[in-house]
């Protein structure tokens, strides 16, 4: 066996303070091959973002390295003099962080930024650095390296940004890189596709990669070997596939449990019943347009985002329908379009409920901080006068808080003394207590740890059989929507592209974004099927393309895409917008 | 970029047009002039005539209009006071707080802003405590009080500098400056701390808390995780983007100057603009508070658009259309 | 817990009580303001009364120089008053006139600025277009603009009978676009969170929400304002009264001590304005150290 790059021992980070000391990283250790991919994951608060810290030696005050040692090289490094450490961050460990909005200095040039590295680390002339920092743009799939070389950051997506950050820090060639969370902050395709390019610089530059993640989907693509975190201790280490084809250790038993896989469930086809909810030719529009006297002096156009674009469909009373689709596709406007937040600017809503509630996605944003949990969830009902005296509101409020699976205790606790998934049960309490007919969830398990992500889903199953309520959900995640919905549609930037039953929308879809975004979907079984990843980027709102606007990432895209958008056409299987699909039928 | 100047210029435009209807609000709604040129006594037929042949029957937009007509010209009439032309009494007033406002500057950004730099860089040492401390003395001492103090010290205990006065100055036929002689050079010296001290307490102030928050920032993590020098990640990068805002409240800050230019010149006796400023207020000399108003705005627009010019040759967000704008 | 307890085991609490720096601001703060308070109970003379002011008494250095009274701890002023009397009244004047302004500020500023974030557009763009202007002058020269035109437009006998209220009216016109400017930004961001939405979703009403549950949370940015615009309220008052605009001498406040000192200054008496000028820097650094310290202890990002 090589010598490891990497040899982490018995490393224990602390967080002292007046109420105590913490201890985020406790006895870890594990060590890292040349060229080696190692998948740290684990869940909020498992310690392990401060391992990754602790050994590129960026851990702050008040925390501390308390014991343990780092060796690179068969050298210890956690000891060392800040001066000397800095010789070796960038040079021989190098690092990726998980916001590429805000990991570039936003005043400097991205070749400026990618110069001043390579020079701080190799002796090279202002000229060789520029050849090497155009090498590194093309290598990391920027295209048009040389024009983008004057940049500013602002100037790039997201993705692009990414792949710059990652050309930043294998500016020096470093023998290991320290990747936290790359890919939470991007869509799924692009996700795929920075996935795809780490795999590929392993493996042709020989760096050792310890990627930290909460993602087991993402270390199920690309890592060899796996530890898993809890709590600041790592409770199972193993070659991936037999940790998550067979985890030995009941917490990663449980783990691997709780993650939602795609159509793991019975159906039961319900009855069509009554609509409850129905769409007809939506459309929603922003206006960003820049000031009137810069569209007349200078020439600035209107920007107009229809985030909405003439979208139709229909929900029946008791049943889920599921809304999916990347960031910026416009199903979040439709959420606050039923919900009344919006008004619809063409087309319309009809209801047929009398009323409805929403949950959101964040847990510590949904709650208002100033109020005690009890008078979060009694508000509907002081507001609708749905109870009349203080004793049976109280009583009401307590036997809704046990209905989400909290106590009447919580009742005069506030928000900040919950956890994100209980702040999400009183959410789905205060919903309640309106007396909804349609709940509206607007990616309400994003937010939460995958274990408390499964106990939400199951409580909202829960309560929709006992309660016959009906949801409109929201998610990106396919593998949640395809365990709770009943009915799903797919949205590209402002359209439906696709609708139907979910079993055969995620098993036999037509439209080839679908397609696209399942393919997308990290492959938990592991079967080992080399999959090219999705094309290109979301186009953006602003400037969505003629005719079909999934066109330039299509593989089956032939004139008529280019010039006409696609009708959605209905049969007894669903709906789909797509001229290619159209012929197949 | 032409659009954003003239957005700017239009919004000076109304500064200066609400500035302008306060002032002539001012000559509209208080003190007679026709009272004020005739005395109590004169008949109402003098009245009359004189009413007609200063155009005050004429309709109000009429007269504002002639109003701002005259003030473009630098035409204000008579002070109440001494009954000089106004614009004489600005034009000679003028060198003495431009002087002034000038020295005081830069005495604040010389010494602000490095100031500002050594306590965020180190934030824990005794010595950046101390002067943080003393900082914020240098903002709760009232201009006066400082102006007071240093006069009880270098002037009437120590008798070290003047008290009082410009000094000699030496008149370059425009302009009359103190800073050609030992003694204007000398009388400038206590003024010009006073009036910059707060200032310079305030920018210190303003660059550290910049300087820390850009510190705590993603991309100064992620410099440091290149192995960057420390001393490229102070000033090549976080003192950079410290200094956009900065740039933005210190120019606003400057034109403050002017304001407290008032309190100084009361304190020290400074033959300047602020002293004719308040002895208008004390005697309700609206023909000269008229002019006040109006020049010391058009400064304020100026700087406001110089320092909008530099915030936006330093932000490229600004200046380049973003991934949004660029599709 | 009692809220007694909570507030003991409290960040706040902590950090004021690990602050030696602020504890001593707080207990000068105090002490400043309890004898400002009870000027009545503690001067040893009413030095608004001229039945106790002798001018025999004027000008009598501070008790402990040569020449100095038991009587006159600090010495007199030039018509005999007593100074520690003085200061004690002139600090109740200027804290009355610095609280009131405040109050008014506040209440426009927060008002003003909740609706202009919460509601938007047009009424958004109008409160925020006369900010803007506003804000192109420093807070002293509109301050001193709008006591120049009380001067101007009411008749010279009236003038020492409104002093203070147009004083509260210039302080206050003149400070309430920066709590304004705050609030609005603040209620902007709350706008956008989940919990309003939820509220709207409910049916809530915009009065009621902006009541219930915008404004609980913009307050502490505007709690960090507070502190420090008193503090610069009380230098606006006193800067005023110094150059002859503000408190009339009937009823001297700090500033308008300092003022009828500063003519003693290079003649010797420096008692005059050395006291007065020092409790009113003191004041002012105790309020400042005091909304240092609260703005460190409220930002989530210094913890």
């Amino acid at each position: 066996m090589t010598e490891p790059v990497l040899f982490v021992r018995n490393l224990r980070v602390e967080f002292t303070s007046r109420r105590g000391t913490l201890v985020a990283v406790d006895d870890v250790s594990f060590d890292l091959a040349p060229g080696e991919l190692l998948g740290v994951v684990g869940e909020s608060g498992a310690g392990k973002t401060m391992t990754g810290a602790a050994v590129l030696g960026l851990v702050e005050p008040p925390g501390r390295i308390a014991g343990g040692e780092v060796l690179l090289s068969g050298r210890r490094i956690d000891n060392l003099p800040p001066a000397e450490l800095r010789r070796i961050r960038g040079r021989e460990i190098g690092a990726i962080f998980q916001d590429p909005l805000t990991s570039l200095d936003p005043l400097q040039r991205i070749g400026d930024q990618l110069v001043e590295t390579i020079r701080t680390h190799m002796p090279l002339s202002a000229a060789h650095a520029k050849q090497r920092a155009l090498d590194l743009l093309r290598e990391v799939g920027i295209p048009g390296a040389a024009e983008r070389f004057g940049n500013y950051p602002h100037q790039f997506s997201g993705g692009m940004r990414q792949r710059v950050v990652i050309a930043l820090a294998l500016a020096a060639e470093p023998r290991v890189i320290i990747a936290d969370e790359p890919t939470t902050a991007l869509d799924v395709s692009v996700q795929a596709q920075i996935i795809a390019l780490l795999r590929r610089l392993a493996r042709d530059h020989g760096t050792a990669i310890v990627l930290v993640t909460h993602d087991i989907g993402v270390i199920a693509e690309i890592a060899d070997r796996m530890v898993v975190m809890r709590a600041g201790r790592i409770v199972e280490t193993g070659v991936t596939r037999d940790v998550i084809h067979a985890p030995t250790h009941p917490y990663t038993q449980a783990l691997m449990a709780a993650i939602p896989v795609m159509g793991r469930r019975d159906v039961a086809v319900k009855p069509q019943a009554e609509t409850l909810l129905e769409f007809r030719g939506v459309q929603k529009s922003f206006d960003l347009s820049p000031p009137l006297l810069e569209r007349l002096f200078a020439g600035a156009s209107r920007r107009i985002v229809r985030a909405v674009d003439r979208v139709s469909f229909h929900i029946g009373r008791g049943e889920t329908y599921g809304l999916v689709g990347e960031s910026g596709c416009g199903k979040s406007t439709v959420a606050r379009l039923v919900a009344g937040l919006y008004r619809p600017e063409r087309g319309e809503v009809r209801y047929a409920g009398r009323r409805l509630q929403m949950i959101f996605q964040d847990p510590y944003a949904s709650l208002d901080p100033r109020w005690c949990a009890g008078d979060i969830i009694a508000e509907p009902i002081r507001f609708h006068g749905l109870l009349s005296g203080e004793a049976a509101i109280s009583r009401r409020v307590d036997e809704l808080l046990g209905q989400v699976g909290l106590s009447p205790a919580d009742a005069a606790k506030y928000p900040h003394e919950f956890s994100g998934g209980q702040r999400q049960r009183i959410s789905i309490a205060r919903a309640l207590a309106g007396e909804p007919d349609l709940l509206v969830c607007d990616e309400p398990t994003s937010a939460l740890d995958v274990s408390v992500q499964a106990q939400v889903i199951e409580l909202m199953r829960e309560l929709q059989q006992r309660l016959g309520l009906t949801y409109l959900f929201i998610s990106h995640n396919l593998a949640v929507v395809s365990n709770i919905a009943d009915r799903v549609g797919v949205m590209y930037l402002g359209r439906l592209v696709e609708e139907g039953p979910v079993e055969r929308v995620f098993t036999a879809p037509r439209h080839p974004y679908t397609r696209m975004l399942l393919a997308a979907v990290p492959d938990l079984a592991m079967l080992g099927i080399e999959r090219p990843p999705p094309a290109g980027e979301i186009a953006d709102p602003l400037a969505v393309p003629p005719g079909c606007a999934f066109h330039p990432r299509c593989p089956l895209a032939f004139d008529r895409c280019r010039a006409e958008t696609p009708a959605l056409r209905a049969d007894a299987a669903g709906a789909v917008a797509c001229h290619a699909a159209d012929m197949d039928l | 970029m032409i659009a954003f100047v003239l957005r700017r210029l239009l919004q000076s435009v109304l500064v200066l047009g609400v500035v302008a209807l306060v002032a002539f609000g001012l000559f509209q709604f208080i003190g007679d002039p026709v009272n004020n040129m005739l005395g109590q006594d004169a008949s109402v037929a003098e009245r009359a005539r004189l009413r007609a042949s200063l155009g005050l029957d004429d309709p109000v937009v009429l007269q504002f209009l002639r109003f701002i007509g005259h003030a473009v010209q630098g035409e204000f009439g008579m002070s109440l006071r001494n009954a000089r032309p106004v614009s004489v009494l600005i034009a000679e007033r003028l060198p003495a707080t431009v002087e002034l406002a000038f020295s005081a500057a830069f005495v604040a950004l010389a010494l602000g802003i490095p100031l500002g730099i050594f306590t965020a860089l180190r934030r824990r040492s005794p010595v950046a405590q101390g002067v943080l401390a003393l900082s914020l003395l240098g903002v709760s001492l009232p201009t006066f009080v400082t102006g007071i103090l240093l006069v009880m010290v270098f002037g009437v205990y120590w008798d070290l500098l003047p008290t009082f006065g410009r000094g000699d100055v030496v008149d370059l036929g425009f302009w009359q400056t103190g800073f050609l002689t030992l003694s204007g050079l000398q009388s400038l010296v206590l003024p010009a701390f006073t009036l910059g001290l707060f200032q310079l307490a305030l920018i210190m102030r303003l660059v550290r808390a910049e300087m820390l928050d850009v510190l705590r920032a993603d991309f100064i993590r992620f410099a440091r995780a290149r192995g960057l020098p420390e001393r490229k990640i102070n000033y090549g990068h976080a003192l950079r983007n410290a200094l956009v805002p900065v740039v933005t409240i210190t120019g606003l800050q400057l034109g403050t100057l002017i304001a407290f230019a008032v309190i100084t010149e009361t304190v020290f006796q400074w033959p300047g603009l602020g002293l004719l400023f308040i002895q208008a207020v004390q005697f309700a000399d609206v023909p000269v508070m008229a002019a006040y108003l109006l020049l010391v705005a058009l400064m304020f627009v100026g700087l406001n658009l110089a320092v909008d010019l530099l915030y936006y040759a330093i932000d490229p967000r600004l200046r380049v259309g973003g991934f949004r704008g660029r599709a | 817990m009692s809220a007694w307890t909570g507030w003991r085991d409290s960040d706040l609490w902590h950090g004021f009580v690990g602050s030696r720096l602020t504890v001593v601001a707080a207990v000068v703060a105090a002490v400043l303001i309890l004898g400002a308070l009870f000027a009545g109970l503690i001067a040893p003379q009413n030095p608004f009364d001229p039945l106790s002011v002798n001018l025999i008494d004027a000008l009598t250095p501070p008790a402990w120089q040569a020449g100095g009274e038991g009587r006159f701890l600090l010495g007199t002023d030039d018509q005999g008053r007593d100074l520690f009397s003085a200061i004690l009244y002139g600090s109740r004047l200027s804290l009355l006139v610095g609280v009131a302004s405040l109050v008014l500020a506040l209440v426009l500023g927060v008002g003003l600025g909740l609706l202009a974030g919460y509601v938007g557009g047009v009424v958004d763009a109008a409160i925020m277009r006369v900010a803007e202007v506003q804000l192109t002058f420093p807070a002293i020269l509109i301050a001193l603009l709008i006591s120049g035109v009380a001067r101007a437009v009411l008749p010279a006998e009236e003038h020492g009978r409104i002093a203070i209220p147009v004083l509260v009216l210039s302080i206050g016109l003149s400070t309430w676009v920066q709590f304004a400017r705050t609030v609005r930004g603040s209620a902007m961001v709350e706008r956008g969170k989940e919990y309003v939405q939820a509220a709207r979703v409910t049916g809530l009403g915009p009065g009621r929400i902006m009541l219930r549950h915008v404004l609980p949370n913009v307050l502490n940015p505007v709690l960090v304002i507070a502190t420090i615009s008193l503090g610069n309220a009380i230098l606006t008052e006193a800067t005023l009264s110094f150059l002859g605009v503000g408190a009339p001498p009937t009823e001297p406040s700090l500033g308008t001590l300092i003022n009828k000192g500063s003519a003693y200054l290079l003649s010797g008496e420096w008692w005059i304005v050395l006291f007065p000028a020092l409790v009113l820097s003191l004041l002012v650094l105790a309020v400042n150290l005091l909304g240092d310290w609260l703005r460190d202890a409220l930002n989530p990002r210094l913890r």
